[in-house]
């Protein structure tokens, strides 16, 4: 059941991946990014991570995403038309080379890893909010407040970029 | 009847109830709706299909089935089909982790009035409504037509930024009973105070409620938050290229998160399905009420003076003293009364707030939309930044 | 391998993803899709530290992924808000035609 799961939104998150770097349109890309962002929440739940899951799904595919999606739709951005700059033979070899080096990769990383466990849904029982919640407060409390100062950084240059001069 | 226990056949009984039951309430919820606004405004509402209209969202439903579906032909036809069923799929899922009743024992069978409890059910609420926003935004992009874009941006603007005081004000109760799951939310407010008053979060957190309701409103662009979509401004807003099914897809979405936001607030702040007064006294009310409004309804509908609701009124009455009997039969079979006493409060509480989101829809002018951007960002955000401040204060100077 | 999945399986699905994210880094010429890409090559990396936080059997990795989290939205925020300047001032999406630094 795990690796039935496992499979059916690891395909997904390949398919949406896929599906961004190859279409045209840049609503289709965003959407497919959505997709991988939802695929790869389902792994995070497999994998125990409750609070990463739904903070996932409020954070990157509730907030960042749709600002993409306003800025996409604000500049009118069309489907690019690009295909012709990259001549065809470079284009298959390209594909062929990543194929290539990720299965290398794969070949590795199988090799490099004990055989001995698997991912269990439900053995990891430490990701839920209290857990995070505490080791973010004590032990990571410096980062914390660090990633506060960042974000209000941010606020500020997004204000002063976009805003209208008058 | 062993199969009988196992977990996906139970969630599949429970998954079919909930639907069928979600649905009928949908459409019934939208006569409700327009015989509320009819008669705050002095009419009737509908009337005609159907004993007092009661048969209007059949109605509505064959007649938007059997409408033509234009799809137009500038539109980009993978989203301008897509949006509607992102609306409809995320306003209907958010329903399987509200609980609506404590556990029950059926046979053999022991489950929980809830189709399934998460560990981090509210946060599932909110990432649920936060992709939700996506089924506006495509929906007003994808139908080549610019008042649909500025009304589906506009919308999705308003959901974002209401997004975040929803979520403070989520917080705070959260604060107070240290569980993300409904389940553990409502039991948390079980018990009373001094013996008689219900310790509900509402209580301690009146401002927390409010907010609540507000950004709700605002959540699911009802009025006076429903400049984006009104008919008068902007041409209908996001939903202007869209007919029959489709359309209905959409008005079902926002039926259905009016229901989530509601649901959510009876649990989080007005104790979920547990009743306002202690056990034994509590279990007559819902009799009283059916009898009482019972035989006011015989009283007043076999006067003979009466010309019209001659029939109605009386059958109305036989049907309200008809479920007073079903709450009694109930007291002699003890799961019964569980599940009726349950469902009794809850239903009461989430009809009372959607009665709520009706009767200001009847009352209240529209925003503007700056006038909703900054009440947004200017009043209820630090509003509800200085609520979940208050409450931690509270909460770290009383604990132990 | 019935009931439990190899680690590894993981690790080769962020692996497969970081390297689509670099093709569409590389390939693409619309400035968003880039940014996208960046964000797909973001989702990867979390993903092999949750897996590596289930290993070690620490909720560490889950923090640390909080924490790209944060920073992806900090960046995207900035990073979107420089775009529409500089589509304001270019009125072009594609990356070649704002190769120079004069216009």
């Amino acid at each position: 059941m795990t690796a039935l799961i496992f499979l059916i939104f690891a395909a997904i998150a390949v398919f949406c991946g896929i599906s961004l770097v190859a279409q045209t349109h840049p609503i289709a890309s965003a959407l497919s990014l959505i997709g991988v962002m939802g695929s790869l929440a389902v792994l995070y739940l497999q994998l125990g991570g409750e609070f990463i899951a739904a903070a996932q799904m409020i954070v990157y595919a509730g907030a960042i995403m749709v600002l993409f999606i306003f800025v996409i739709m604000l500049l009118n951005a069309g489907a690019e038309a690009t295909s012709k700059q990259i001549p065809m033979l470079n284009r298959y070899l390209g594909i062929l080379l990543l194929a290539a080096f990720l299965g290398l990769i794969s070949f590795i990383i199988q090799a490099m890893l004990p055989k001995t466990e698997g991912v269990v849904f439900g053995a990891f029982k430490d990701g839920t909010a209290a857990m995070i919640g505490r080791k973010l407060f004590t032990a990571y409390l410096l980062p914390f407040e660090v990633t506060s100062v960042l974000i209000l950084i941010a606020i500020l240059g997004a204000i002063v970029l976009a805003r209208r001069e008058i | 009847m062993d199969f009988l226990q196992n977990f996906f056949i139970i969630s599949l009984i429970k998954a079919g109830v909930i639907a069928f039951v979600l649905l009928t309430a949908l459409a019934y919820l939208q006569w409700i709706e327009r015989k509320v606004i009819g008669h705050i405004q002095l009419r009737v509402g509908p009337y005609r299909v159907g004993p007092h209209g009661l048969l209007q969202p059949l109605a509505d439903v064959v007649k938007l089935i059997t409408k033509e579906g234009v799809l137009p032909s500038h539109v980009n036809r993978f989203f301008y089909l897509l949006a509607p069923f992102i609306a409809v799929v995320l306003a209907l899922i958010s329903i399987s982790v509200i609980p609506f009743g404590p556990q029950i024992t059926i046979g053999p069978v022991t489950t929980w009035m809830q189709l399934t409890d998460l560990n981090i059910g509210i946060l599932f609420v909110l990432a649920i409504s936060s992709v939700g926003v996506y089924g506006v935004a495509l929906g007003g992009w994808a139908s080549n037509n610019k008042y649909s874009l500025l009304g589906g941006l506009r919308s999705s603007a308003q959901m974002i930024s209401y997004e975040l005081p929803l979520a403070l004000a989520i917080a705070a109760p959260l604060l107070l009973a240290n569980t993300l799951s409904f389940r553990e939310m409502v039991d948390y407010q079980s018990g009373y105070w001094l013996g008689f008053i219900p310790r509900w979060n509402v209580f301690p957190e009146i401002v927390g409620f409010c907010i609540f309701v507000i950004a709700g409103f605002a959540e699911t662009n009802r009025v006076p938050f429903d400049l984006p979509e009104a008919e008068n401004e902007l041409v209908a807003g996001f939903h202007t290229e869209y007919s029959s099914m489709s359309f209905a897809a959409f008005f079902m979405a926002e039926y259905a998160n009016m229901v989530t936001v509601t649901a959510v607030a009876t649990l989080l702040f007005l104790g979920g399905w547990q009743p306002p007064f202690p056990a034994p006294y509590s279990d007559f009310i819902p009799i009283l009420i059916f009898v009482f409004g019972g035989l006011i309804a015989i009283f007043h509908g076999l006067h003979p003076a009466r010309r019209m609701d001659k029939f109605t009124l009386p059958a109305t009455g036989l049907v309200f003293l008809g479920i007073a009997a079903l709450f009694g039969v109930s007291f002699l079979v003890p799961v019964l009364k569980t599940i009726l006493m349950a469902l009794f409060w809850f239903c009461g509480k989430v009809g009372l707030l959607l009665f709520l989101f009706i009767w200001v829809r009847g009352t209240l002018p529209r925003f503007r939309y700056d006038q909703l951007m900054r009440f947004a960002w200017i009043v209820l955000f630090p509003l509800a930044m200085v609520n979940l401040l208050a409450t931690g204060l509270v909460v770290a100077l009383t604990s132990k | 391998m019935p009931t439990s999945v190899p680690i590894s399986w993981y690790l080769i699905l962020s692996a497969i993803l970081f390297g689509l994210g670099v093709a569409g880094f590389i390939y693409r010429r619309n400035i968003i899709t880039v940014f996208m890409s960046i964000e797909l090559m973001l989702n990867a990396v979390n993903l092999t530290f949750i897996t590596f936080s289930y290993t070690l059997k620490q909720v560490d990795g889950h923090i640390f992924s909080f924490f790209v989290m944060v920073v992806a939205a900090a960046e995207a925020a900035v990073g979107l808000a420089i775009i529409l300047t500089v589509f304001k001032n270019r009125e072009t999406l594609m990356i070649d035609d704002v190769s120079s630094m004069k216009y």
